[in-house]
């Protein structure tokens, strides 16, 4: 068996099993789909008349709100997945399967890639449930043509890609599922932080170049323009030069991790 | 440098055939902690090797290192016929191993980690499925195999651990402690299956604390204390290493003990203990004319027990009683 084959056919194996984890062990994944689920309604119906004065200059109603929320949280729902992937990573390290897989003839790496696309799985199931939501109280793509959809789409799998890749990486490094689910809190707490409930320019100046500067505005403002179109100017390179370095890094780092030496 | 690690044992048929295990000058620390200080071993196919020895004598990381898990810091290794070292995959091909921490999936089923085994090998989804069946079977696991695997007792646990090994039909197994936590019947279940093991023709690599299961189990032994190999060699090799039996009689009055002492010629004092120990065969003839000395010199000893060379002895003897406190120390000697 070549290389290539071999390596598809063992992390086809590794994914296999952990989606059957997932579906064995759902109330992770459900819990981690709670929070922006609940995010959107209170954003929505709670805070909404008074964000959406807010944004567009003022005199914005509450469904303009709700399409310039539910973008950013379907990035959040990715951000909200990693936590499940570093938590269900750490655990599984500590497994003595884990020490067996290091002593069979298979491919090195597939323990980990079927981490990873397990995690991107759940993590568009997730937008898209997430983004059902989002629909039922009153999204909607204003002007997004099938090639925007597309594009959308790919722009939320590479994004989930990058950061699995280093959510997996906090997780190898977590020696217990507290410390993955600690660890993995920035990647929560990043996109409270960005332009996902309001825009850049209606931040202090000085908190500005922090929500600028940082992977998930640009992604939002990407996807912003693709299902609603608005500007999106050089936010989609600068997502994408995000998501390749930040996945290239995550690979590289898990990696490493991976092929320590175990305690 | 072939002919130096591999060394070649001789069959009777005249063939030299490769050891199954050898390695040379095996070394491993962790920080400045030694814990393997050279290694030297020879294991040929189809044997039974037992590594003996005590909590933290370096018996896991001679597994882990032999099974590709960690590396050695010095030394080398041969299993099956390739370097650990620069061809761990020919190693991994060639072993299965079962560690003393159970190496199961505890979230899935025990069919399906047999099932997992199976995909992991490459075989077929019908030879799987009838490897599959036929392992669970043989090792007691039908009733159980649609419940997952953290619901299993210490003792199923095990067996689903070396059926998950035997998927791949390894020609070499190391079994870390297989009865290390196990009750008397499972630990008893475990030889049985590791003596059809030896049937089959398969090399087993065993880790120990247990004596008696060295003795059960293993064609050569090899005691191992404080990272280096205090002795090797098949059970009664090793039983001639330590002197023979003793008679050992213990006092509460340590007068009573120092009379004891002269009355008895040849016994080996312990002091602090009040206790003496006479060698003896353990023979009726013997022990009456101990008995018929302290009678006659007025003694009487608290307690007489009668000791035969076991492997604890040879255990203790090159383990040393710091690592079994609860140990008279007397026995040693």
């Amino acid at each position: 068996m070549s290389a290539l084959s071999l390596a598809v056919r063992d992390s086809n194996t590794m994914l296999r099993r952990n989606l059957l984890h997932a579906r064995r062990y759902p109330s992770l994944t459900l819990n981690l789909l709670l929070t922006p689920i609940v995010l959107l309604l209170l954003f929505v119906y709670v805070f909404g008349d008074v964000m959406s004065a807010g944004i567009g200059g003022g005199g914005a109603d509450r469904s303009e709100y709700i399409a310039y929320l539910v973008p950013g949280i379907l990035l959040m729902t990715i951000g909200g997945t990693l936590v499940g992937t570093a938590v269900s990573v750490s655990n599984d390290m500590t497994e003595g399967i884990i020490a067996r897989f290091r002593t069979m003839a298979i491919h090195r790496g597939s323990v980990l890639i079927g981490h990873v696309i397990g995690s991107v799985l759940q993590a568009v199931i997730s937008v898209v449930v997430v983004g059902a939501v989002g629909v039922a109280i009153g999204f909607r793509s204003t002007d997004a043509t099938v090639l925007e959809w597309i594009a959308a789409f790919g722009l939320l799998t590479l994004f989930a890609l990058a950061f699995t890749w280093i959510a997996v990486g906090m997780g190898m490094v977590s020696p217990s599922a507290e410390a993955a689910s600690n660890n993995a809190l920035p990647l929560v707490f990043l996109p409270l932080i960005s332009s996902a409930f309001v825009p850049v320019d209606a931040m202090p100046g000085w908190f500005q170049p922090i929500a600028e500067y940082q992977p998930f505005t640009p992604a939002i403002e990407t996807l912003r323009g693709l299902l609603l179109g608005t500007e999106i100017g050089n936010n989609w390179w600068i997502t994408i030069v995000w998501c390749l370095g930040l996945a290239v890094l995550g690979y590289f780092w898990s990696k490493s991790l991976f092929n320590r030496d175990p305690k | 440098m072939a002919s130096s690690v591999m060394p070649t044992s001789r069959r009777g048929d005249g063939h030299p055939s490769p050891a199954a295990v050898s390695t040379v000058g095996l070394r491993k620390s962790y920080g400045d902690k030694t814990v393997l200080d050279g290694i030297d071993l020879r294991i040929p196919a189809g044997s039974v090797f037992a590594l003996l020895g005590p909590n933290g004598a370096g018996k896991t990381t001679a597994v882990k290192i032999l099974s590709t898990l960690i590396t050695a810091d010095g030394g080398q290794a041969q299993v099956a016929g390739h370097d650990v070292a620069t061809s761990p995959d020919g190693v991994r091909a060639a072993i299965g191993v079962t560690g003393q921490f159970s190496a199961v999936d505890g979230l899935i089923t025990g069919e399906e980690n047999m099932l997992l085994m199976a995909d992991l090998h490459h075989l077929s989804k019908r030879e799987g499925r009838r490897v599959t069946a036929e392992l669970l079977e043989r090792f007691d696991l039908v009733d159980a195999a649609k419940k997952p695997a953290q619901s299993y007792s210490g003792g199923m646990k095990r067996r689903l651990d070396i059926a998950m090994t035997l998927v791949g039909k390894p020609r070499i197994i190391f079994l870390d402690e297989p009865t290390t936590g196990l009750d008397p019947r499972s630990r008893h279940n475990m030889w049985q299956i590791i003596r059809e093991l030896v049937s089959d023709g398969v090399t087993v690599f065993l880790t120990t604390q247990y004596l008696e299961e060295a003795d059960e189990l293993a064609d050569r032994i090899a005691v191992l204390s404080d990272g280096k190999i205090a002795a090797e060699g098949s059970a009664d090799e090793l039983k001639r290493l330590i002197p023979g039996g003793h008679v050992r009689l213990r006092f509460s009055d340590p007068a009573a003990y120092q009379s004891a002492a002269i009355a008895l010629r040849e016994v080996t004092r312990d002091d602090e203990a009040l206790s003496l120990q006479i060698p003896s065969d353990g023979s009726q003839r013997e022990l009456r004319s101990i008995l018929d000395r302290l009678y006659s010199a007025g003694i009487e000893a608290d307690e007489l027990t009668v000791h035969t060379p076991d492997l604890d002895d040879v255990f203790f003897a090159l383990t040393g009683a710091t690592n079994v406190p609860n140990q008279p120390k007397e026995a040693v000697r």
